[in-house]
């Protein structure tokens, strides 16, 4: 046993963890960070984007020294059909700021810096470190951690679980269960090289200017999923996610989903030539609020995706991950200057704080969406994009059929795929999960 | 008894990328490992003082972010760690390295005792010379012995030690005066994981750093590029293979065993003729 208790332990090294251990080290606490990768996003895995606004309040001037890739100043959602997609695209100079809102990263690289900017606030930061137990008293209060290295057992007043979505080191500790296959998607991804110059072309873009396109339709086959495509300077990392339960029923696997993905005339001019250099797959927690599991108790909290903090509708993660981290250590602060103990009555101080900022307002306005989702996700994701596809192909293409006779055609379509009172189901649905 | 081992921070050659379209390495995002024959090097040393005794002290030259190297030895088990960082050793071929080293080497006796031993890998997997180890010998008057499998032996009061070196046909029992420098071969044992004490300890310790001047070097002309009289002539990349992996898809109905051989053979007419001769065989 090592003879030295903490302040803190954070368990895990992303960006929840990072901002706790950030955060904590900042306010003047002994933090003792571990990691089971051998440097901090050795093993993190993510699109990537990242939000501005949430690491601002973490470390202010990040944009002095972060690696960050490029900035976005246009967002493309494509609806797709088999061989076709309907977009809406927006572009805005207004993103082409002093202070630009998003950029995309590349996590091995973010990390790293996040990483030394934990070490420089005065954490004790232990990579090739994986903590295999929490070390509970007679109380079940955890007092410490077990690793898997010789007399590992480290004791501290709290641990901050950021342990990353499967959440193991929680259910084997019995805080919570291990999440449902309804609840987490499987994303693959890879990184197409390309000269900096021919992806400028390709994505109208110049500079530091950056673009992404959101994808969902035919191309995950009626799972519920989304693909994805972000320029980074030198490479789009271009990827697709389903939910875990629906690659369970059978049909497509991950890697042929993303094959597909790739053949699909709308996105093969974009990566054509490209030389493929990783390839990555990582689970998404996407149960939302309904699935948050309890996220403190005696000695312990739990942020980012360990705690299922993840918007899916809005593809926001990392962001959620780093401000639950940061307010879990401002909690944990606030109870260590008040000399109180880290029970669960004090810890409690963090849900509170957590559901008084965006990261449970979002989650809590989106509660019903993953459910309709997978309930409709045949509809949602295999029909209606076929069907709007279809109608926009109606829509545009000039062939000397009476404009009235198009459009009874395309109603016509829309019924005969779902009932008048499905399509309006569904839209009621919609409507009432988005509110 | 004191050991000094030498390490190298190197690119991680199982990560390295070279770049598609100017054929340079990059090294950005690039992972950085302690160069792998070193390990053996220092867990040779560390049984070593495990058994009887000492310190062992690690040494490094190279950028700021060698730290991480240094730090890492720490973390499995090393007493202490040096790192030799000056703008004025960049460039250092074999011969201005093995000087910076040998000097440094000195300053370290000065400081905590000097060496019964220095421990090098055989050769680096960046430059592949094995130069520098007999060049730190050469210059501090040490015995050498290269190849080293396995230190068999040591006796502080004869003031000797025995190694088995790995040669051409077998393996030489060599028994050598102290001090001496050994090049440790790959494979010959497993570096330890350290415990969390030495993981704590590794990641707290202040990282002793040295410029050209603290490490005692005075003639200045003999570091950096300045004291290396290697000339690269060409740098090229070896040109990739044309052959790409290839998806395959299974036909409708097919299986994929017969959509790979079909593959093989659209590749391989030869081999197709040929195994159909020899099924006629059968």
């Amino acid at each position: 046993m090592i003879d030295e208790k903490f302040d803190a332990i954070v368990v895990g090294a992303g960006m929840a963890g990072n901002a706790a251990a950030y955060t904590l080290a900042k306010r003047g606490l002994k933090v003792l960070q571990l990691e089971r990768g051998e440097y901090s996003g050795s093993k993190n895995v993510q699109g990537a984007i990242l939000y501005a606004d949430m690491l601002e309040k973490i470390i202010p001037d990040f944009r002095e020294d972060a690696p960050l890739e490029r900035h976005l100043i246009e967002q493309r959602f494509w609806m797709m059909g088999d061989t076709s997609h309907v977009g809406l695209h927006y572009r805005s100079e207004d993103f082409n700021e002093e202070k630009p809102n998003r950029y995309t990263i590349i996590r091995a690289q973010f990390d790293k810096w996040f990483s030394s900017k934990v070490r420089e606030a005065g954490a004790l930061v232990v990579c090739e470190t994986t903590v295999t137990e929490l070390v509970q008293d007679a109380y079940g209060k955890v007092i410490g951690v077990k690793t898997d290295r010789g007399g590992g057992q480290i004791h501290a007043d709290v641990v901050v679980l950021a342990e990353g979505v499967s959440g193991l080191l929680g259910t084997r500790a019995g805080l919570r269960k291990i999440p449902k296959p309804t609840d987490v998607a499987l994303a693959v991804k890879e990184m197409h090289f390309l000269p900096q110059e021919v992806i400028e072309e390709r994505f109208n873009i110049k500079g530091d200017e950056g673009a992404v396109i959101e994808a969902a339709g035919t191309i995950s086959k009626g799972m519920t999923g989304m693909g994805f495509i972000y320029t980074n300077r030198e490479c789009i990392s271009l990827g697709i996610g389903c939910l875990v339960s629906d690659f369970q029923k059978g049909g497509e696997s991950p890697y042929t989903l993303l094959e597909k993905f790739k053949k699909h005339p709308s996105v093969a001019p974009l990566i054509e030539g490209s030389e493929v250099k990783e390839y990555a797959a990582h689970l998404i927690p996407e149960g939302g609020y309904k699935a948050i599991p309890q996220l403190f108790g005696d000695g312990w909290v739990v942020v980012g995706d360990a705690a299922q903090l993840n918007n899916a509708i809005h593809r926001e993660g990392s962001n959620l991950a780093m401000t639950s981290g940061r307010i879990a250590a401002e909690a944990i602060f606030q109870v260590k200057s008040r000399k109180d103990p880290m029970t669960a009555a004090n810890l409690s101080l963090y849900k509170k704080m957590l559901e008084d900022s965006f990261v449970m307002k979002d989650l809590k306005k989106y509660k019903d969406m993953p459910q309709l989702l997978h309930v409709q996700s045949q509809n949602f994701f295999l029909t209606y994009p076929q069907l709007v596809n279809k109608a926009m192909q109606n829509f545009v293409r000039v062939d000397g059929t009476p404009k009235k006779e198009k459009q009874k055609l395309t109603m016509k379509s829309f019924t005969s795929a779902r009932s008048w009172a499905g399509l309006f189901g569904d839209a009621f649905k919609l409507a009432r999960a988005w509110r | 008894m004191h050991i000094v081992v030498c390490i190298k921070q190197v690119p991680d050659s199982a990560q390295i990328r070279v770049h598609p379209v100017t054929n340079t390495i990059m090294r950005q995002g690039v992972p950085t490992i302690i160069n792998p024959y070193d390990l053996f090097a220092l867990e040779e040393a560390m049984r070593l003082r495990d058994k009887f005794g000492g310190e062992v002290t690690v040494l490094t030259m190279g950028p700021p972010s060698a730290e991480d190297s240094l730090r890492k030895a720490l973390t499995f088990g090393a007493n202490r760690a040096v790192l030799l960082t000056d703008r004025f050793f960049a460039g250092s071929d074999t011969l201005a390295t093995s000087f910076a080293l040998a000097t440094a080497i000195k300053k370290i006796s000065d400081t905590w005792g000097a060496p019964d031993l220095v421990f090098t890998g055989k050769q680096t997997i960046d430059g592949d010379t094995a130069q520098v180890g007999p060049g730190i010998a050469k210059r501090l008057g040490l015995m050498q012995i290269t190849y080293a499998a396995k230190v068999t032996e040591y006796d502080a009061a004869e003031g000797s030690v025995t190694i088995e070196r790995r040669a051409e046909g077998g393996t030489q029992v060599l028994k050598s005066k102290l001090p001496c420098l050994v090049a440790m071969l790959e494979g010959t044992n497993e570096i330890r994981r350290g415990t969390m004490a030495d993981a704590l300890r590794g990641a707290r310790a202040e990282i002793i750093k040295w410029n050209a001047k603290e490490a005692g070097v005075e003639d200045l002309s003999k570091c950096g590029l300045k004291g290396s009289p290697t000339i690269v002539k060409r740098v090229f990349a070896p040109s990739p293979r044309a052959e790409k992996a290839k998806f395959i898809e299974i036909p409708e109905g097919g299986s994929l065993p017969d959509a790979l051989i079909a593959e093989i053979f659209t590749r391989q007419p030869a081999l197709e003729a040929d195994l159909t001769e020899l099924a006629r065989g059968f």
